[in-house]
């Protein structure tokens, strides 16, 4: 099992033994583990330098992944998959699992997302946590989390991919509780735990599919074997894979998480929450192109999720007036574009990753940024108490607003040539599909040129409407640097990236297609790009009339009936509650006469229908010697009984 | 009954008895017997650490001599399986029999630190000072104020350790069912010996005695009905009578299988026999708990694998339709009840009895994956278990355990370090990645997803569902100790001899060494995957 060579399947290249040093990727994951070991372990003796130990491992990592690109530049594209054999992890029988991972253009820039926006963040929670007292528990967590992610997205395997997919939900969760003195934080963190399960439930059913189908979970294999398998099986996987995307990236209809995940440090939502862990359901679903190109319902599915989030994000984010939840939903509805892309199949992979590199860049920057007006504010997010701070935070400003020209798509910001491309792409195809999903996507880039405006002007711009004892200032250096560097890669990755081609071709490699694409969209593409910058103008513009010029009622009026829904995130928790909990609820006291709570109170979901069912037969474990042995002998009489019928 | 008298021999022969494979076995029960000499005449200062230094000792030699033996047999595990065994077959020493001694005496070594824990007082903390005084009585407390203590657990736990250790390896039904009973009698009386709530913990004694005993009768019944279609309790006897089976007798294997199973179903708590295990492992002494969830399995599974691959594999398709079903109950029946629970210690019976749903998809795999899958599960739940129950005996309110669950509450900001542990071995009973947990799990998985039948397909996504909803359970706990206010406040982590700390450690480290590089124990158990008929 220590062959190194193995066939990549339909796309062509091959990965062939890492070398150089590629051949110490496996220092990618080992440097911030080390980091979050030693503070973790070292307890109060690091307090004073762990947290700058903790930085220093996460740049290291980048340095590893910097090496590791120009190693492979030095390749000729189809060269550019290399693999590293670790170890025989699990030699069970006929299944046999090693460890390894997989160095290609793919992962290799999902690497340099999370090693430098990562360490960008490290540097800016030094300041942002300078006076939090679990200063170094908050380090070692996000070296955990890079550690994790980093393993997520160079394994070579499924099953290793799992492993990671734990460790970032294990990280995230430790971080969205990390302020867990306040409950309503703790139970942010298990309503992610929740939605994450029923995430991991997929993975984990889609894994032992893949077992099942191919004996082998390792990407080149299972890349390889998708041609003999059927078509049932492979929708089922991919469905199970999408379900698996839909926990870990808040895509309908799991999403209702992410909002409440905001509960964390505002670091953690930039580097968690928007840049890299909830991508990473997109990243699992363009690794696994093979079995969704094969697969057309399963892939259509991870359109129509995609064309929902999207828009159900954009509408939510229309209406909050919480800065973070406002970002979040934003992050969502992006996410939701990325979904569609990778659903488009071999058109669509590129730009999504790419939208999803730009994407890293420019949402880190404003949540970034979001903290920084935190700090300067007390802590407050309502938008209503913020206005007209471009005076006082004038950094903040700046970056903020390269950011938000990123994600509005004004060209030539990096959003422009990212999010252009998805719309592009969108209009392929034949039928009613390209009409529908691209007209979704004009849609959406019109209600995002909206909110995003309102949530600009709202905190930037209009007269101020500040609580009394607020003196907004500029932060630190050390959290206004970071900005200003995720700023310039607002500005101008995508430009950077796009010029001459460069990410297509370099990613080509690993999921094809997307390169001088063959295909045209229904629309001639002057008519989509101008239609959608006419309506991204409108939508700010609008924005600008109502939160700009207008006033901006201090609290909240009353709003539309959308408005209203908007606010309550359209509902989703009452429907969660409606479909799931109640029922549940009311089986549980329907079936148990002594309404017995959980202990912590909180029965929630699926666990109360469970539950409901356990405390029913619960009651027939009454204690009595008696009852047990007739159990036993009923159970001996059916058997026999039933054997005795069938033979 | 022509054949009855055949297989009578006509004159009586000197069985052969290879000593060296037998050794383990031997020290153990010998060890067991000078246990009782120590009890009789060693004076009472002393007698409590004699009795404790004995018993490792015992233990480490009986180790010692299994890896010298199993060294010098592997060249019988590899070879062609002609060879009558030992006692002319009575027992059989072949790989999986080797594996699960080994572990027995590795989990026994461990819990005896456990049994051990004075908590600074003369006698073990665990058990009652005496334990025919009745409950709350004068004499109770008269044996109490003369500083009695129950030093004799220790070798009621060796006799204990020796059923299970024989268990695995019988080679015939009565064997398997003398083992039975020395494995059980002995477990039976330490369950009724807690030093507090002595009437629970009697309770629970004698209803696992009465239970056991209505099972045996169904194992021995089972056994007769075997020997009237085979002519043999021999376990290799009956394999060749079902493959030349005689006319008119037919009826008889189906029902003599079925019942057999039983008996040995109950000891690994599988639904519907798994009425005593929440009650049992309530009531008694937290490490005879312990020992019980990891040993007992471990011995019960390697029997149960004894009797189905060697005995009865010929009509696999008679038997394994029921074993499914049952697997199937027993997870959702397990991972079900562990819902609603509020006291730690009844969590995890229901945890065990989920478990031993999941090693019983090993079991009906009928592979040498299958064998390898369930070897592998059984050593890492046990590990797990010890570590487990050894911290809950840790946990206590005014000195006495506190199993309430909102006793935990808040259990993360006091002590940090307990928390974290059992946290992370809650992981690994949810069979989160990079712990034993998910290893074990997937290398029961596997062989079962290999057999490529609709069956056995649903049976492994059932268990994964079962698998998420413990999940549940598990971070439910987790979320209490970390994320909940604490409303006892007199409930903290007493502190622990050397010995149990030693325990818990190890438990520990072997989980996650397991999870991240289980490599070496797979292979070892892949290659005690063959049994000698």
């Amino acid at each position: 099992m220590t062959s190194f060579v193995i066939p990549l399947g339909e796309v062509g290249a091959t990965a062939q033994a890492a070398t150089g040093i590629t051949a110490y990727a496996w220092l990618l994951v080992a440097l911030p583990l080390f980091g979050a070991a030693v503070l973790l372990l070292g307890g109060r003796r690091t307090n004073s330098w762990g947290p700058l130990f903790a930085t220093l491992m996460s740049w290291s990592a980048f340095l590893v992944g910097a090496g590791i690109l120009v190693n492979l530049l030095g390749y000729a594209g189809e060269e550019r998959s290399r693999s590293l054999h670790l170890f025989s992890w699990i030699p069970a029988g006929q299944f046999q699992v090693d460890a390894g991972m997989l160095l290609d253009p793919l992962s290799v820039s999902f690497v340099l997302l999370v090693t430098f926006v990562g360490s960008l963040i490290h540097v800016y929670s030094l300041g942002y946590m300078e006076h939090d007292p679990d200063k170094r528990r908050f380090f070692a967590y996000l070296n955990l989390f890079v550690a994790a992610m980093l393993l997520l997205v160079t394994a070579n395997s499924y099953l290793l991919v799992y492993v990671g997919w734990e460790g970032v939900g294990l990280a995230s969760y430790l971080l969205i509780g990390f302020w867990n003195w306040n409950p309503p934080y703790a139970s942010a963190a298990n309503k992610a735990f929740v939605a994450n399960r029923v995430g991991d439930l997929g993975m984990s059913i889609a894994i032992m599919l893949m077992f099942w189908q191919f004996g082998k979970t390792d990407f080149a294999s299972v890349n390889a074997a998708v041609g003999g398998a059927s078509q049932g099986a492979l929708t089922a996987i991919g469905l199970f894979l999408l379900l698996a995307a839909c926990g870990k990236s808040a895509q309908f209809p799991l999403q209702s998480w992410l909002g409440d995940a905001m509960a964390g440090p505002t670091p953690v939502s930039a580097l968690i929450h928007a840049a890299t862990m909830v991508t990473a359901g997109v990243y699992l679903v363009v690794r696994s192109h093979a079995i969704f190109d094969a697969a057309p319902t399963a892939q259509l599915a991870v359109v129509i999720v995609g064309a929902i989030t999207l828009l159900f994000g954009a509408i939510v984010g229309c209406a909050k007036d919480d800065i973070k939840k406002a970002l979040a939903a934003s992050t969502m509805s992006q996410i939701g574009y990325m979904m569609l892309a990778a659903g488009l199949g071999p058109a669509g992979y590129v730009f999504a990753i790419f939208h999803l590199l730009t994407h890293g860049f420019f949402k880190a920057g404003m949540f970034l940024g979001a903290g920084s007006v935190m700090h300067g504010m007390n802590d407050k997010v309502d938008m209503r108490g913020f206005g007209n701070l471009s005076g006082a935070m004038k950094v903040t400003w700046a970056t903020f607003g390269l950011g938000w020209l990123a994600i509005l798509g004004v060209p030539p910001f990096s959003g422009f040539w990212s999010k252009d491309k998805i719309i592009e792409a969108a209009f392929i195809g034949e039928g009613w599909r390209p009409w529908v999903f691209g007209l979704v996507t004009m849609l959406g880039a019109a209600i995002t040129a909206f909110y995003m405006s309102r949530l600009f002007f709202m905190t930037f711009h209009g007269e101020k409407r500040w609580p009394k004892d607020a003196h907004p200032h500029e932060s630190p250096s050390l959290m206004t640097v970071p900005m200003v560097i995720l700023a310039f890669g607002s500005a101008f990755l995508g430009l950077f990236l796009a010029l001459g081609d460069r990410f297509a071709t370099w990613l080509e490699p690993v999921v094809g297609g997307g390169h001088g694409a063959e295909h045209h969209p229904v629309l001639p593409i002057p008519v989509i790009t101008f239609g959608t910058l006419a309506l991204v103008i409108l939508g700010a513009g609008y924005a600008w009339l109502r939160y700009w010029r207008d006033q901006v009622p201090k609290t909240a009026p009353a709003g539309s009936l959308l408005t209203r829904a908007a606010r309550q995130d359209l509902y989703q928790d009452q429907v969660n509650e409606g479909l799931l909990m109640r029922p549940g609820l009311h089986l549980t006291r329907s079936l148990v006469y002594a309404d017995q709570k959980g202990v912590d109170g909180a029965v929630g979901g699926l666990a109360a229908l469970i539950g409901g069912t356990s405390a029913r037969v619960r009651k027939i474990q009454n204690g009595l010697a008696r009852s047990y042995a007739l159990t036993m002998l009923l159970g001996v009489v059916v058997i026999l009984g039933a054997v005795w019928v069938m033979q | 009954m022509t054949a009855l008298l055949t297989a009578t021999p006509a004159a009586f022969t000197t069985a052969t008895v290879d000593v060296v494979a037998l050794l383990p076995l031997l020290i153990v029960f010998g060890g067991a017997l000078l246990g009782v000499l120590v009890e009789a005449f060693v004076p009472r200062a002393s007698r409590f650490q004699t009795q404790v230094v004995l018993t490792v000792v015992v233990l480490v030699g009986a180790l010692v001599a299994l890896a010298v033996g199993a060294v010098n047999h592997r060249g019988t595990t590899a070879g062609t399986a002609g060879s009558d065994g030992i006692l002319r077959g009575a027992v059989v020493i072949d790989g999986p029999a080797l594996f699960i001694q080994s572990i027995i005496l590795l989990f026994a070594l461990l819990a005896v630190f456990t049994y051990a824990e004075r908590l600074g007082g003369v006698g073990s903390d665990t058990f009652t000072p005496m334990g025919a005084a009745v409950p709350g009585s004068a004499r109770e407390a008269e044996a109490l104020r003369a500083g009695a203590m129950t030093a004799e657990v220790f070798p009621l736990f060796l006799f204990s350790v020796a059923g299970m250790m024989l268990f695995p390896s019988a080679g015939d039904l009565l064997t398997m069912f003398v083992a039975l009973e020395v494995l059980s009698l002995p477990l039976y009386i330490m369950c009724g010996l807690s030093r507090r709530r002595r009437l629970l913990s009697q309770e629970a004694s004698l209803k696992y005695f009465l239970l056991g005993a209505f099972s045996s009768a169904f194992f021995l019944f089972g056994v007769a009905l075997l020997y009237g279609y085979a002519g043999s309790v021999y376990l290799p006897a009956i394999a060749a009578a079902i493959s030349s089976p005689v006319a008119g007798l037919g009826g008889l294997l189906v029902p003599g299988i079925l019942l057999i199973a039983v008996g040995l179903l109950f000891k690994v708590g599988a639904v519907p026999f798994h009425m005593w295990t929440p009650d049992v492992y309530q009531g008694a002494p937290t490490p005879v708990t312990g020992f019980m969830a990891a040993g007992t399995k471990a011995a019960a599974f390697g029997a149960i694998l004894r009797f189905f691959y060697v005995g009865v594999d010929q009509a696999v398709w008679d038997w394994r339709p029921v074993l499914m079903v049952i697997a199937a109950l027993t997870m959702v029946v397990g991972a079900v009840l562990s819902v609603t629970q509020t006291d730690m210690k009844r969590l995890l019976a229901y945890s065990s009895i989920a478990h031993a749903g999941f090693v019983l998809l090993g079991v009906t795999a009928v592979s040498r994956d299958g064998i390898s899958g369930t070897l592998f599960y059984v050593l890492a739940y046990g590990l797990t278990s010890l570590a487990a129950f050894g911290i809950i005996a840790l946990v206590r309110e005014n000195g006495s355990e506190a199993t309430h669950l909102s006793q935990w509450a808040g259990l993360g900001k006091r002590h940090p370090w307990t928390a974290g542990v059992y946290a992370f071995l809650l992981l690994a009973f949810a069979g989160i990645p990079l712990t034993s947990g998910f290893t074990a799990k997937f290398a029961v998985f596997a062989p079962m997803l290999a057999l490529h039948t609709a069956g056995s397909t649903a049976l492994v996504v059932l268990a994964l569902l079962c698998s998420a909803i413990t999940v549940f359970v598990y971070a439910r706990i987790i979320v209490l100790m970390y994320f909940t206010e604490p409303t006892h406040d007199d409930v903290a982590v007493v502190d622990a001899s050397g010995g149990t700390i030693a325990t818990i450690a190890v438990g520990s480290v072997l989980t996650l060494v397991l999870g991240v590089a289980p490599a070496f124990v797979l292979n070892l158990a892949a290659q005690a995957s063959q049994f000698i008929r």
